[in-house]
């Protein structure tokens, strides 16, 4: 019988590929958002800043700021889900994702219900892939702040999966 | 409406922190109707390949004009939350060119404001993305 992998490459191969998807992306910095793994599962957040405000007199977070937050997310966790096999089976071009040529998933459509207001703190986020096929995928996206059971965002989207000659 | 409470209009939402940092600017604004441009950014990419501009940040600017079309609606109040924006994105904005949102708030109820919204680059005749969305209205101002 194999030897299981040593935990510690495990979790270097993983990390190393999910910083790696992420980093390409400019908007993911630009808005503050950063993703924690624990094994397969990927939580998005979105640290508190002031420039994330949209309404000053309560004070809330911006609607697009939300909206923004949790396309992110979707995507990023499409990309990861489309691309954990490769990552497990340590076969993926980690230089073709770094360059940006495997592409990642196009929007087609993406609907956000507003729950509630966002407060002036840290958000949090996870998507769920409901469907994948081989050109359309479909998410859903579930936000919340202090308690994760009072979500107080969520949204579902469409995405054209990138075309790769494999 | 008169022209002072849209000027006011104006000025509350050239100040929301999150549509500044975005660069949006107001271009047009009065009864029901808002025209609202974000200049092109290097941060705001979303492929980099590409170098267009990742979809959250126009989702952002159609959230910003929808907004803006409900609290210049002369049966809405001044103040309003987004309740649920749905965005079709039709094709990749072109990197380099400002991305202008025509929203308009095409009903009012006393609890409700329906907004439509479509988002252009310099290529007016064929729409980057179109938005369409409900939003609350402040009680008692109607």
């Amino acid at each position: 019988m194999k030897r299981p992998e040593p935990v510690i490459q495990v979790k270097r191969r993983r990390d190393l590929a999910l910083s790696v998807i992420v980093n390409q992306v400019p908007y993911i910095d630009f808005l503050g958002v950063s993703f924690d793994r624990h094994g397969d599962q990927l939580t998005a957040t979105m640290a508190f800043h002031d420039d994330l405000i949209g309404n000053p007199t309560l004070p809330a977070l911006h609607g697009g700021a939300t909206a923004a937050f949790l396309e992110v997310t979707a995507i990023i966790g499409l990309a990861w889900t489309s691309l954990w096999d490769e990552i497990e089976r340590e076969v993926l071009d980690i230089e073709a994702v770094q360059s940006g040529d495997l592409g990642l998933p196009k929007t087609i459509d993406f609907t956000v219900d507003y729950l509630r207001p966002g407060l002036p703190r840290d958000a949090y986020a996870r998507a769920r892939v409901n469907r994948s096929g081989r050109r359309y995928a479909s998410v859903h996206v579930e936000a919340w702040q202090d308690n994760r059971e009072r979500l107080f965002a969520q949204a579902s989207g469409h995405f054209l999966m990138p075309q790769r000659d494999v | 409406m008169k022209q002072k409470e849209i000027d006011a209009a104006r000025q509350f939402i050239e100040a929301i922190p999150h549509s500044q940092r975005l660069g949006m600017k107001v271009e047009q604004l009065g009864e029901g109707r808002a025209v609202i441009s974000m200049p092109y950014d290097k941060a705001l990419i979303g492929d980099p390949v590409t170098k267009v501009i990742h979809g959250g940040a126009v989702s952002a600017l159609m959230d910003t004009a929808g907004g803006a079309a409900v609290v210049v609606h002369p049966l809405a109040g001044p103040g309003t939350a987004t309740l649920d924006l749905r965005i079709d994105y039709m094709r990749p904005a072109t990197p380099g060119q400002t991305i202008t949102a025509t929203a308009e708030c095409y009903h009012v109820t006393r609890t409700v404001a329906f907004v439509r919204a479509t988002a252009c680059d310099v290529d007016t005749a064929r729409p980057v993305a179109t938005a369409t969305g409900a939003f609350t209205v402040s009680k008692g101002l109607a």
